[in-house]
């Protein structure tokens, strides 16, 4: 009886039914798509950041100062110590290999430039532009163009494997020279490829591929440092702690936290003789931009559940206030408030489930368009997002529902039947 | 007939037409109070959470900006090739900024240690640093104050400095004081504090401005400038510091600037998605909430129609229940929403978030808007239904 009571009810008013579930449907749609996008907002947000330049450097632990000012090198470029290009793919190798997004290294030289029958010093940088590497089985590219994104070409980059340069835009109006002419450097002919321009000290210098600046140095296999761009916890009292002063498990989780120090740790013991640290202006700032951003997503998040919970229950009490003839006469018919309630409740029950799994699937569909639509990226839903969303939608439904429901069990059926209520 | 009902009749008699409506709406919301307060409180819901994200979605930005402001400067003041800044550059530069923003003048040169080792020392302004430059990880600042006369003990008692943490082992491994030379001119520095940011300044040594440019001659080449505001505001700035300093460079530092365009942007588009959707839910949850309030009188709608109420007055009643209804849940869901942006921006960013009243006419209308089609479109409905139908409960 219970059943086909609840059964033709779907089957008699599949209008309302229909309604009512679309609400539901609407409201789970809603709350699935925010909380997909509020647990991926920080990752995507990191990826974002990196825009702003590495966070991480790596030097040769032996160093010397650098004395530079303004793009200047004071000190003779021979001096001091190198890392080794060979051990550059090791930054794949690390535990946090898939969080390091790109790395390029940089061999500053000075070289002398003829131009116009005058000579004078100007600092030439080797790195990778879009560099093909590999570690392992794993290929991947790396350079400047995803370390440093806002440096801008005017003509085109040159290639890595090749003696092709990229001149400084300041340099370049000093000197009235442009793309596609040839510079004489330290008694090469080199052609230039490309205008850079980036804002800093790489206005006024030159910028080759690796290789020609261990070539003009004479020291083929070098590089000076490594900035590396990876993606980072924001920082918090167990992240600043000094690893040495931990016990074991402790520094377990913190050596597999990426925090920025624990990142820096790795890479150093990856590179021989290196001393690898972050780069505070960058990795600092990021940690508070983005617990900034992820809260706002939070609190909206819980607006966004709010409004949807609102929806839902609204929706289930217009469907429960319309049928109160129906509980008159199911009480004139001696039906107890309990077997009256559960008709209800199993109805919204069945709801719920219905319309949790339809507003799952378009929710993922809309956090997938969010994700595409802003960030040109995938946002990944778990799987155990579903079996939660749909105890929401259960809970949030009955909550919804329960008000209505006490009102019309406690109706007075003479009443109801005569529509006086 | 009593004497007081027939002063009532009289009285209504006498009252012109638009009182019986506006009694009609009266009693409208008073004899269903439990409905109407339903479908007010709809209302105020779907405003407040409509003004709480317009308001956020506006104010965001300007959020945003300033924890981007943390990062530094964007933009950089040099004398042109490579020559000094006028004395009065700073001031210059702060009549500019005019509270907007920080800047810190910065002179650069390369002095050689006692045992003849090459060094950048650099000279600045430390309270100007400590508010341009957050990121910096100092030990503990020179105090600039507590001795006046530094200059005239010069050889006696060190210069307080800033080191760099590289550069601390190799000039003065035990926190002692120790000698610089620049041009045959000698100066001794005592470290208070060290520096660390992972970048160049590790490799330096910090003097106040007032030490470097006695000891050195040499006045500041550089001024860092942190200037809040939108990109707009911020090109304004540069373009009056050019004019204010001809003799100088004016570049903007495009990795920070390009990077808060980026997260500025996405977040912004994120935002307005979240409000897209949450507003879209709020208005159907009223729509279905209303709907369901006007389908429910059709009883009242079945007697004024039997009546002999004319089809203009009917849709103006309930046109106008309607928009009085929105009017009143805008303007307290307003208050509400108002509330709940500046908790989020409390709880949030650590400041309040300004009430931005150019969102009130936004939300009203948008009220209105939902509380009407929800009204016409049962009523659209009803008017093709008989009175006698409606009244016979079928």
């Amino acid at each position: 009886m219970f059943i086909r009571l609840v059964y033709e009810s779907f089957r008699r008013q599949k209008r309302r039914k229909v309604l009512a579930g679309a609400a539901i449907a609407l409201g789970v749609t809603v709350a699935t798509a925010m909380i997909a996008v509020a647990t991926d907002i920080g990752d995507k947000i990191n990826r974002e950041l990196r825009t702003i330049g590495a966070n991480l450097v790596v030097t040769p632990q032996e160093d010397t100062l650098d004395v530079e000012i303004g793009g200047v090198n004071w000190k003779p470029p021979t001096d001091g110590a190198f890392l080794s290009e060979a051990e550059l793919p090791k930054i794949k190798g690390i535990f946090w290999h898939n969080n390091i997004t790109g790395f390029a290294p940089m061999l500053p030289v000075t070289v002398s430039l003829e131009n116009g029958g005058t000579k004078q010093d100007v600092t030439l940088v080797g790195t990778y532009f879009a560099k093909e590497l590999s570690y392992g089985n794993e290929k991947f590219v790396t350079g400047v163009r995803n370390t440093h994104p806002w440096w801008k070409v005017e003509g085109a980059w040159p290639d890595d494997n090749s003696g092709d340069i990229l001149i400084g835009e300041r340099l370049a109006s000093r000197l009235g020279e442009k793309a596609g002419n040839t510079l004489t450097l330290s008694g090469r002919q080199l052609h230039v490829d490309g205008v850079l321009s980036t804002g800093g000290a790489e206005d006024d210098q030159i910028v080759a591929p690796l290789g020609l600046a261990q070539e003009i140095l004479g020291r083929p296999g070098v590089v000076r440092r490594v900035y590396v761009s990876a993606l980072t916890k924001p920082e918090d009292a167990f992240g600043r702690r000094d690893p040495k002063s931990m016990s074991g498990a402790v520094y377990d989780r913190w050596y597999c936290t990426p925090y920025p120090q624990a990142i820096a740790l790795q890479l150093t013991e990856a590179m021989s003789h290196s001393h690898a640290e972050q780069i505070r202006q960058v990795s600092q700032n990021e940690g508070a931009v983005l617990t900034r951003i992820e809260g706002l997503i939070f609190l909206i998040t819980l607006a966004a559940l709010f409004a949807s919970a609102l929806a839902v229950s609204a929706a289930m009490a217009t469907a429960i206030f319309e049928r109160r003839a129906e509980v008159g006469l199911m009480k004139a018919l001696g039906a107890g408030k309990f077997a009256v309630a559960s008709v209800f409740f199993a109805e919204a029950a069945l709801l719920a489930l219905l319309g949790g799994v339809i507003g799952f699937g378009v929710g993922s569909l809309l956090a997938h368009q969010i994700g595409q639509s802003i960030f040109n990226s995938q946002i990944s839903i778990s799987p155990v997002l579903f079996p939660v969303i749909l105890a929401i939608a259960v809970i949030v439904t009955f909550a919804g529902s329960a008000m209505a429901i006490r009102r019309a069990v406690a109706m007075d059926p003479v009443f109801a039947l005569r529509g006086e209520l | 007939m009593s004497h007081q009902a027939r002063d009532l009749a009289a009285s209504r008699a006498h009252a012109p037409h638009t009182s019986m409506f506006v009694r009609m709406l009266l009693r409208a919301a008073v004899l269903r109070r439990g409905r109407a307060a339903s479908a007010l409180f709809a209302m105020v819901v779907a405003a407040a959470v409509a003004t709480a994200m317009l308001n956020l979605y506006v104010d965001v930005q300007a959020k945003l900006q300033r924890e981007f402001r943390n990062y530094g400067a964007n933009i950089i003041v040099v004398g042109k090739n490579g020559a000094s800044l006028p004395a009065e550059a700073l001031a210059r530069v702060d009549s500019v900024l005019a509270g907007r923003g920080v800047a810190a003048s910065f002179g650069l040169i390369v002095a050689r240690t006692s045992d003849g080792q090459p060094i950048v020392v650099a000279g600045t302004d430390f309270e100007r640093v400590k508010q341009l430059n957050r990121w910096w990880s100092v030990s503990l600042w020179p105090s600039t104050s507590e001795n006046p006369h530094f200059s005239q003990n010069q050889g006696e008692v060190g210069h307080p400095s800033l080191v760099g943490v590289r550069a601390l082992p190799l000039v003065s491994p035990k926190g002692q004081d120790f000698d610089l030379a620049f041009q045959g001119k000698m100066l001794r520095v005592s470290p208070s504090g060290t520096v660390q940011t992972g970048a160049a300044e590790d490799s330096r040594i910090y003097l106040s401005l007032s030490d470097f440019v006695s000891w050195t001659g040499v006045q500041p080449f550089t001024i860092q400038v942190a200037a809040s505001g939108s990109p707009s505001e911020i090109t304004g700035v540069m373009n009056q510091l050019a004019q204010a300093l001809p003799s100088a460079d004016v570049r903007p530092v495009r990795q920070i600037m390009e990077g808060e365009a980026r997260v500025l942007g996405k977040t912004r588009a994120t935002l307005l998605a979240a409000a897209a959707l949450i507003i879209l839910t709020a208005a159907l949850c009223v729509l279905s909430t209303l709907m369901g309030w006007v389908f429910d009188r059709r009883r009242d709608f079945a007697i004024m129609k039997a009546l002999g109420a004319s089809e203009r007055l009917l849709n103006g009643f309930f046109a106008a229940e309607a928009a009085a209804l929105g009017a009143t849940g805008a303007v307290i869901g307003f208050l509400f929403g108002i509330g709940i942006a500046a908790w989020i921006g409390r709880v949030n960013f650590q400041a309040t978030v300004v009430p931005r009243f150019s969102v009130l006419p936004v939300v009203l209308v948008g009220s209105v808007v939902v509380t009407l089609l929800s009204a016409i479109l049962p009523i659209s409905l009803l008017r093709r239904v008989q009175p006698a139908v409606i009244l016979r409960g079928e």
